[in-house]
């Protein structure tokens, strides 16, 4: 940006630096968005009302935009950056905040076996970008990692991914013992990857497959919304 | 979309649609044996999906749309590539085969060898003739590395090992990939595994001899 470009955040008006912010995020601009949260906050914007009107709603367009094919995984990493930003401001605020307008806890993990997470980084970040706050688990998580944390964190989703026909089928595993333990009718179960498809979901009974990053979050939205809550933990 | 009704040499009744990534090799198998070089056509789809699989399934679709009625028969020189069964039901519509298993690596090293590297070390990177003598458009390029040099922790921080799967013998490539492992911080190993499944492409074709494809 040349000289003449460059402004000041603090002469946006709020109106303005909203959409600035949005137009940040999808830059993958972690320093402006960070910047721009700050001001909002410094204005005395609820951190609740900066996260649905700035950062959701900005991840809501990187998210048609991936899901469309105008934005890459390269450019969708750089914006989840620039959402970590906004959100390392924000988390300490909203975690003291009395309003819950959280979607509820999404907890998401490859299964052992599988070290690879491009793809549920990108779900984890397109969640938390749809309002949930996101527990994630990493690669390689035996079953025993996913009933610790549904006990801990009472998700009200849990997510799987795989990238390996080889690692796919423990989601099986993981999906019986939480039958067994009667911890299905409370945490909805959702599964992707690359290898994987509708009629995988439907051998090992996971009811919501999400082909890529973008609907999953929708999915998941959906999901929550199909409970009547509009904001809030199970 | 660039269709090949105008270029379609009538003699050749098979097309073998591919990744481009894999078309040194076809051409390659192709070449050693001239009966086959007479009975197909061959055509690649770009080897920078490699990074984006989404584009594979929707991509041979709209080429065999176009394409598949100048044809006989369709072969594909695809494995699954990341598009979760996505190409499968493209290629069941055309009555088409690809090759079995989940990605190139897997019918490059064969599905033993390749869940044995597999087990030795989860965090396995691969590569392929291909891959190493693109490694900066597809790699580095591909995976915006070039401008975003911070993601690097992103895609590789589970990684710790490089596996080469060679097609062929080449020490520049061999040298290059070592530096490739080097510069990634990854151990090295490398697997002279020749074309390995691509073969079962022409495995159909091969079976038909020439004679009964020309009384047809």
């Amino acid at each position: 940006m040349s000289e003449e470009d460059d402004f000041d955040l603090n002469d946006l008006d709020d109106k303005e630096l909203v959409e600035q912010i949005q137009d940040d995020l999808y830059d993958g601009l972690d320093e402006e968005v960070t910047e721009g949260t700050e001001i909002l906050l410094s204005r005395g914007w609820d951190a609740n009302d900066v996260l649905g009107d700035a950062l959701v709603a900005g991840m809501k367009i990187v998210g048609i935009d991936f899901r469309d094919g105008i934005l890459f995984v390269p450019e969708v990493l750089k914006c989840a950056g620039a959402m970590k930003g906004g959100m390392k401001v924000l988390r300490p605020i909203l975690a003291q905040s009395s309003e819950d307008t959280s979607l509820g806890k999404f907890v998401i993990g490859t299964v052992k076996g599988d070290i690879h997470d491009i793809g549920q980084k990108l779900v984890s970040m397109m969640c938390e970008g749809a309002g949930f706050e996101v527990i994630n688990l990493g690669i390689n998580n035996p079953v025993e990692n996913y009933l610790e944390a549904i006990d801990e964190h009472e998700p009200v989703i849990l997510g799987m991914s795989a990238l390996l026909t080889t690692t796919m089928p423990y989601m099986g595993v993981v999906v019986e013992e939480m039958e067994k333990r009667g911890l299905r009718k409370d945490v909805h179960i959702m599964c992707g990857g690359a290898p994987l498809n509708q009629e995988f979901a439907d051998s090992i009974g996971v009811p919501a497959y999400g082909r890529d990053a973008a609907r999953s979050a929708e999915m998941a939205e959906e999901y929550v919304r199909s409970l009547g809550k509009q904001r809030g933990h199970r | 979309m660039v269709t090949d009704k105008k270029h379609i040499d009538p003699p050749k009744k098979r097309l073998i649609l591919g990744c481009g990534a894999l078309v040194y090799d076809l051409l390659r198998l192709i070449k050693q044996n001239p009966a086959l070089s007479d009975k197909v056509n061959l055509q690649c789809l770009p080897a920078s999906w490699h990074n984006t699989p989404q584009l594979i399934a929707p991509g041979v679709e709209e080429y065999l749309a176009e394409n598949s009625h100048l044809y006989k028969d369709v072969y594909i020189a695809y494995a699954d590539c990341g598009t979760g069964g996505a190409l499968d039901r493209v290629l069941k519509k055309y009555n088409a085969k690809r090759i079995s298993g989940a990605h190139c690596y897997e019918f490059f090293a064969g599905s033993d060898v390749f869940e044995q590297l597999s087990e030795q070390e989860l965090g396995t990177f691969y590569l392929t003739d291909y891959l190493v003598k693109n490694f900066h458009r597809i790699m580095i390029k591909g995976l915006g590395l070039d401008k975003h040099p911070d993601l690097f922790d992103i895609y590789f921080e589970n990684y710790t090992k490089l596996v080469y799967l060679a097609q062929t013998e080449n020490e520049q490539l061999q040298k290059d990939a070592v530096q490739y492992a080097k510069d990634f911080g990854f151990e090295y190993e490398y697997r002279l595994v020749g074309t390995g499944g691509l073969d079962s492409v022409f495995e159909e074709i091969d079976l038909v001899p020439l004679a009964t494809e020309e009384e047809k």
